[in-house]
């Protein structure tokens, strides 16, 4: 397949997903999902242990191979031409670390030379400053805090100035003021670099306050969707919580023993 | 410089940092090339008293155990610096970086020169105060035994690699003891004619075999067997094309498989 025209590639959405599906061994993962994110909003990607985020993340990243459907992310097909986009794009994530006895400057080096970042220096000193790093720049990773290590993971996923931003529970196990202090930081990338980002989080006030639209996903599939406000009014409820619980405790009621087919 | 010398280089950087930061993992790549040379090099001390062939090619015994190094450090250098990336649950980051498959194992190979440069050379020049002798007076052919055996090394390493994509840290114990099932074989220590008839047809399909037969023959001989050192090239093409095969096969059974997010746990 020829690559698409300059054209074509710039005014393409940020992700295009349509019938992806995944299945494994024992289980389907994904099975089916359509969804776009167009270029500088933010999405959502709700959904309990188990509801197939992560997969749809590493399917995304090109980690994980679908077993059907098409992933386009700004206009290249991710499973045939994934090397075209990946320089434009980054992701975070809990689940993945650092070399712990690498410093977090000597770990930021290495990832702004793999993804060709000019003047690598200047722009590692421009995120330590913006993400109060400066005093841990010489700090092996290993001995970092939590919240220190996660503002670690977002100065790697920001070093290539990304179009595209993946991330997989950003503000996990972080005290308050930090994961507030994160989101807000993360608006402001968003506003000044026009990026898209796609978001997979627990934290519900995180989804309302960053995301443009949330996907609610159940058992691989996308069971609802909309802007945190249409979603909240749909299901009557105050908040996103309610509305997560909600769309988990169906699914649950569906299995449970007598339920209707 | 190239987008893929860039991050070929990144690579070597990373590991260039942890040496840098780990004085601990560049005393263990000098460590055991030192501590045989010395057993070895004693023992031909011994044996030279004992047996005209030992006193006729001193140094043989040195000399063998200096090249066995630089094929096991050659594939150690491969596995390690995987195992380090699993160790560090940091397959992920590389993986969803610009980096491809193959440049990621071009950057092992170039990682596995630099780690048996730095656990051999210090051996060897530790065999020349110690026992009188020097690996280096081989010359020329030095370079190709060097040569033949590291790219060995390699495809052994790459086929360690695609096995711990495919089993994770489960397989770790196979990319420490695979490469030691070939020294019997391989006519390190002895020529091959001391391995039952049966046995010989299949240790000549080792590249290895190749070489040590060619390193006696330049040693106690003086001679320079071409054809020992083609069969072995010929051997080495073979295997590092079929490593290549398995560890990029390995890479994208993870991809079907899903396991890179969670390759090292």
């Amino acid at each position: 397949m020829l690559p698409q025209s300059m054209d074509d590639a710039r005014s393409s959405p940020a992700i295009e997903v349509s019938g992806l599906r995944k299945a494994f061994a024992r289980a389907i993962a994904v099975d089916g999902i359509d969804f776009v994110l167009p270029r500088g909003a933010v999405l959502g990607l709700l959904g309990g242990n188990g509801a197939g985020k992560t997969t749809t993340i590493g399917m995304l990243l090109g980690l994980v191979l679908p077993t059907g459907g098409r992933i386009r992310v700004m206009g290249e097909d991710m499973v045939r031409h994934r090397h075209r986009v990946l320089p434009r794009m980054n992701f975070s994530s809990p689940y993945v670390d650092f070399p712990a006895r690498l410093t977090v400057r000597e770990n930021l080096r290495v990832f702004a030379a793999l993804y060709g970042v000019r003047d690598a220096g200047d722009r590692i000193a421009a995120l330590a400053s913006d993400l109060h790093l400066r005093r841990f720049l010489d700090q092996r990773a290993g001995s970092l805090s939590a919240g220190q290590k996660t503002r670690m993971a977002l100065a790697k996923a920001l070093v290539n100035e990304p179009e595209l931003l993946l991330l997989d529970e950003p503000t996990a196990s972080l005290d308050p003021d930090t994961g507030d202090w994160i989101r807000a930081y993360l608006e402001a990338y968003r506003r000044r670099a026009g990026a898209a980002i796609l978001l997979a989080s627990h934290n519900m006030a995180e989804v309302e306050r960053l995301c443009d639209e949330v996907l609610m996903m159940r058992e691989g599939r996308i069971v609802d969707r909309g802007t945190p406000a249409a979603l909240r009014a749909r299901f009557g409820r105050e908040s996103m919580e309610q509305v997560f619980l909600d769309v988990a405790r169906a699914g649950r009621d569906a299995d449970a023993p007598g339920a209707a087919p | 410089m190239s987008g893929t010398a860039r991050r070929v280089g990144a690579i070597m950087l990373r590991h260039f940092f942890l040496w840098r930061g780990s004085w601990t993992r560049l005393f263990d790549l000098v460590y055991w090339p030192v501590l045989q040379v010395m057993i070895w090099g004693f023992m031909t001390e011994f044996l030279a008293g004992k047996s005209s062939w030992v006193a006729q090619a001193g140094g043989v015994f040195i000399g063998a155990v200096l090249l066995w190094d630089v094929l096991v450090r050659g594939q150690f250098g491969m596995t390690l610096s995987m195992l380090e990336e699993m160790w560090s649950r940091n397959l992920a980051n590389l993986f969803v970086s610009p980096l491809r498959p193959w440049e990621f194992a071009v950057a092992l190979m170039s990682l596995s020169i630099l780690r048996s440069l730095i656990g051999v050379v210090p051996a060897a020049l530790l065999a020349i105060p110690l026992f009188g002798y020097s690996v280096f007076g081989l010359g020329l052919p030095l370079l190709a035994f060097w040569s033949l055996l590291l790219v060995f090394g390699w495809a052994i390493g790459l086929a360690l690699c695609g096995l711990l994509l495919r089993f994770g840290l489960a397989a770790e114990s196979y990319a420490w003891a695979s490469v030691f099932l070939l020294a019997p074989f391989s006519g390190v220590y002895y020529p091959v004619a001391t391995l039952p008839g049966w046995l010989q047809p299949l240790a000549w399909c080792l590249p290895t075999t190749h070489v040590f037969e060619g390193m006696r023959a330049a040693m106690v001989d003086g001679t320079f067997r071409w054809e020992l050192m083609l069969g072995a090239l010929a051997l080495d093409l073979a295997c590092i094309a079929a490593g290549f095969a398995i560890f990029l096969g390995a890479v994208a059974s993870a991809r079907r498989r899903g396991s890179l997010l969670s390759t090292g746990e």
